[in-house]
């Protein structure tokens, strides 16, 4: 774990705003101390409170006194403004170009993404109903 | 009055006989950080902390606690603690009397900490320190580093003699403290991966000098290892300081000095090159092998 190429505080704000985007962190719901982080992870508390201070500053948590910090009401639809933007850029471009060169073509890249989320949603329908 | 005790050297030179341990060292331990002092056997580390803990007068310079001069400072000295390896306890006393010992000096010293960590290490307070093993030994330094609550607090390797467990053990203990109650901490080891995320500072010593002193988080991120194509690996390492190389067929691996803008790393990967973070221990290896001033010099001026 945080063993990318980025800022420690920087992964650990991205791996926060993924929990937000995943879902398992919910808005309005209280995030670890930056001390619970520090010791839970063993990195050192400065590193840790840099991060939760930019995602104060990006509006993803926000502060109440006294008693910690909490997901932002509209966090999750902020982030996925956020990543739409950059998806297209860093996840798709590099899948054409991968594609491109192993010679696939476009169509079957496509079918596979569609039959992929057919079997996602298909699972998630078993998951609701037992 | 306590609060954490930052450590400021000026032209600090020590000399033992001809030997030169620090020759004009400037750097400054940032009060209330974690700092790892890192450096080869012989850097001069040892030395450093030696005169911060007044436990050596510099031949020439200045140290600084707090802004003060802490040789034979009266009101200084028991908010300043250094743990050696060596342990400096009393051989013929009980664990429970040291540790009496050291609480009755220590104004900020916690007995239930110190209790809590006895057991943690699984030390008997009945045993003298001769009986110790070695890693026994280490851990009961640990224990007096961390319940003293010293406002600058070095500890020299003392983490040598334990087994990994321990050191973990010892690395949660010291976080936890240390968010409880702030103060100066300044972590010398040999274990850079094991404590480059503990450290928010970190200063490199070689030869008695210092060769950087900065943000770790800064640090770490001026390597990059880059991984691919020969030909697209010579083209990126154009113009910048390569600390390393190995090739393997047509694929190369270089380390480089790099601040890499956001551009940058997506031309390279578009051009089909891995870009991977460099730990920070082998960023040091690196650092202070033979003839590797220069690159340092140049990570100074980047930061």
């Amino acid at each position: 774990m945080f063993d990318g190429r980025d800022p420690i505080y920087v992964q650990i704000a991205d791996q926060i705003r993924q929990d937000v985007l995943r879902g398992d962190l919910q808005p309005e719901e209280q995030v670890m101390s930056t001390t619970q982080y520090a010791t839970t992870f063993r990195i050192n508390p400065a590193t840790a409170a840099k991060a939760f201070a930019q995602l104060v500053d990006d509006g993803i948590l926000y502060k109440r006194r006294g008693v910690g910090m909490f997901v932002a009401p509209g966090a999750p639809d902020r982030l996925r403004a956020e990543g739409r933007e950059t998806f297209f850029a860093e996840s798709v471009d590099p899948v054409a170009d991968h594609a491109r060169a192993l010679g696939i073509p476009l169509e079957d890249v496509i079918a596979r993404l569609r039959a992929h989320a057919a079997r996602t949603a298909g699972a998630e329908q078993d998951g609701a109903a037992s | 009055m306590s609060a954490p005790l930052g450590v400021e050297a000026r032209g600090l030179g020590v000399r033992y006989g001809r030997k030169v341990a620090l020759g004009g060292v400037d750097v400054a331990i940032p009060a209330g950080s974690i700092t790892g002092l890192l450096g080869r056997n012989g850097s001069g580390k040892t030395t450093l902390a030696s005169v911060a803990a007044a436990f050596r007068r510099p031949t020439s310079g200045a140290v600084l606690v707090g802004g003060e001069d802490p040789w034979e400072n009266e009101d200084l000295l028991p908010r300043v603690l250094l743990v050696r390896e060596s342990g400096d306890v009393l051989d013929v006393e009980t664990l429970r009397t040291n540790l009496r010992f050291v609480e009755d000096c220590r104004p900020a010293f916690s007995r239930e900490v110190a209790e809590r960590l006895m057991d943690r290490f699984e030390l008997d307070p009945d045993a003298k320190p001769q009986k110790l093993s070695r890693g026994q030994k280490s851990a009961f330094g640990i224990v007096l580093g961390i319940a003293s609550r010293a406002d600058l607090t070095i500890l020299d390797e003392v983490h040598l003699g334990l087994d990994a467990p321990s050191r973990y053990a010892f690395y949660d203990a010291l976080l936890e403290d240390y968010v409880e109650h702030p103060r100066t901490i300044v972590l010398s080891s040999h274990l850079i991966g094991e404590i480059e995320r503990l450290v928010e500072h970190v200063v490199v010593l070689d030869h008695g000098r210092v060769l950087l002193a900065q943000d770790a988080d800064a640090l770490r991120v001026t390597g990059v290892s880059v991984t691919g194509p020969a030909r697209e690996v010579e083209r990126f390492v154009v113009g910048r300081t390569v600390l390393g190389r190995q090739q393997l067929g047509g694929t190369a691996q270089a380390t480089v000095l790099a601040a890499l803008a956001d551009g940058e790393a997506a031309a390279a990967r578009a051009a089909g090159l891995d870009l991977g973070p460099v730990p920070l221990q082998d960023l040091f290896v690196h650092l202070t092998a033979d003839g590797a001033a220069d690159a340092a010099r140049e990570l100074g001026r980047a930061r």
